[in-house]
């Protein structure tokens, strides 16, 4: 299967099952699209005929060239190479290494979009995770995680500030198992940064090794939509900290964090402005909510978005110094086949624990009853249902097979699938278009890089 | 080549005889939480 397309003025193949990819000039562009693989000794005159805005002898130039190509399994690739069966068995038996840590669910900002319904998730009660139940996760995770080394817990909330207390004894309690039980805790906090004082600054840049900072963008469009309880937008009172625990952070991650909804579809002007507040690692994203929700993406906006990713990426080719997330795709390094096939991991590599210790495939499932995997106390864990999560993969998921995209994306986001087509297994439409038109858009910024 | 620049070339094919530990990070964790993508992430086997 091989995807072309034309991205901030760069023509582009990507051979989707090698992982290759060309940079084409405009007549391989159109030669490209007329090819049916397996391709003949020379160019056939019905393609010819197709292109007589084209000389023959350059046709036939280019034939040779992207015959070449297929020689060397670098267009027109198949995917036999990958063991399907072997890979589905591998997500089944995989195991839980990485924790989204509810320390908190309650929150000190009222967001107009919040899909936890401003921090209690829709249960009513607001309360803050003991440090029993948080023990109980490490000691849960450690346990579930096997030979992995690697083990993630990101504090989230709700505003995990608001429970620090149980933030730093976790850290502490965490560490002192790793050597024991032979593991590595990389920590990450996902904050609104109201709380945000010098000591926990210092602490967060000592101990998490990923820190993400909510912020929208635009002082105007940020106070829309991140109030306080008392109505009151909140960017004056974080920006100033987040700017401070930056200057702290020395190399490690951080990303600002932002999210842009249908009030304010404009998002390009969001991401330059948090860059030229000298945040240099930006993650603007779409909101995700239900069809009735009135700052939620409508399939009519999908044109109107995909304009401003492309605008977007146009401002960033001359800006090497930002990082936007969703442009920063690592064509060369970047991971194997066997993780790109899996997808997130949701409810099978990676689960959610409430402040009552009970356990949900992924953040966004909280509070849901029918994905309710468990509880730390009544120690249970739903296998039938874990092992639902752990059969997603890209060849499961029906949309994503015939799909260009996959090997990027993995199949997208189950909890995004539920709310808008009320099922984890069908793929969300409008986000399919969105995440390929970043990939088109990164893999340019790419070719541009390279000298295109 | 005249015509064509490869910018890549078949990575994604090579890293399935080294591929599968696991050790990498969970997309969803690092800094998104809603849009999931992998191929920002990195190897953690050094491949």
């Amino acid at each position: 299967m091989v995807h072309t397309f034309e991205a901030l003025g760069v023509r582009i193949a990507v051979d989707v099952n090698s992982g290759a990819v060309h940079i084409l000039d405009e007549l391989t562009f159109h030669l490209l699209r007329q090819v049916t693989p397996p391709m003949g000794e020379h160019c056939s005159k019905a393609v010819l005929r197709a292109l007589p805005q084209y000389a023959p002898a350059a046709l036939e130039e280019s034939w040779q060239e992207l015959r070449s190509l297929e020689k060397q399994g670098l267009l027109f690739e198949t995917d036999d190479y990958i063991d399907k069966e072997q890979a589905a068995s591998m997500q089944q038996s995989a195991r839980i290494k990485a924790l989204c840590l509810h320390v908190s669910h309650d929150c000190n900002l009222r967001c107009r979009y919040c899909f936890a319904s401003t921090g209690d998730f829709g249960t009513g009660r607001r309360m803050t995770m003991d440090f029993e139940t948080a023990k109980r996760a490490i000691d849960f995770v450690i346990e579930r995680s096997g030979g992995r080394r690697n083990i993630e817990v990101d504090f989230f909330g709700g505003e995990p500030l608001m429970a620090m207390d149980t933030v730093k004894r976790t850290v502490e309690y965490a560490r002192s198992r790793e050597q024991p039980c032979g593991k590595n805790f990389r920590f990450t906090i996902t904050t609104n940064g109201l709380l945000l004082t010098d000591e926990n600054i210092d602490y967060i840049n000592r101990e998490m090794s990923n820190a993400v900072l909510s912020l929208d963008g635009r002082p105007e469009v940020n106070d829309d939509l991140r109030r306080t309880v008392t109505g009151k937008g909140c960017y004056d009172a974080i920006v100033p900290k987040f700017q401070k625990l930056v200057a702290g952070r020395g190399d490690k991650d951080y990303y600002l964090r932002g999210t842009f909804t249908r009030l304010h579809p404009d998002f390009a002007a969001d991401v330059m402005h948090i860059a030229s507040l000298g945040f240099r690692h930006v993650s603007v994203e779409p909101v995700v909510g239900k069809q009735d929700d009135p700052y939620a993406l409508r399939p009519e906006d999908a044109q109107a978005i995909m304009a401003e990713y492309e605008s977007l990426a146009q401002q960033l080719r001359d800006r090497p110094d930002v990082n936007f997330f969703h442009f920063n795709v690592d064509l060369a390094q970047g991971p194997c086949v066997i993780k790109r096939l899996r997808g997130c991991g949701a409810g099978c590599e990676y689960v959610a624990v409430t402040p009552e210790g009970e356990i949900y495939p992924c953040h966004q499932f909280v509070g849901n009853p029918d994905y309710r995997l468990g509880s730390l106390y009544e120690q249970t864990f739903d296998r039938a249902l874990s092992s639902r999560f752990a059969a997603l993969n890209i060849d499961s998921r029906e949309d994503c097979k015939n799909c260009w995209a996959r090997f990027y994306c993995s199949g997208g986001c189950s909890a995004s699938n539920l709310t808008v087509n009320g099922t984890i297994e069908k793929p969300y439409a409008l986000g399919c278009a969105l995440e390929q038109k970043r990939l088109e858009c990164a893999i340019a910024l790419k070719a541009i890089e390279a000298g295109a | 080549m005249k015509h064509i620049k490869t910018l890549n070339g078949a990575t994604l094919k090579n890293s399935a005889a080294s591929g599968g530990c696991g050790e990498c990070q969970t997309s969803c964790q690092s800094a998104c939480k809603t849009s999931c993508t992998v191929a920002n992430q990195k190897c953690e086997n050094g491949k």
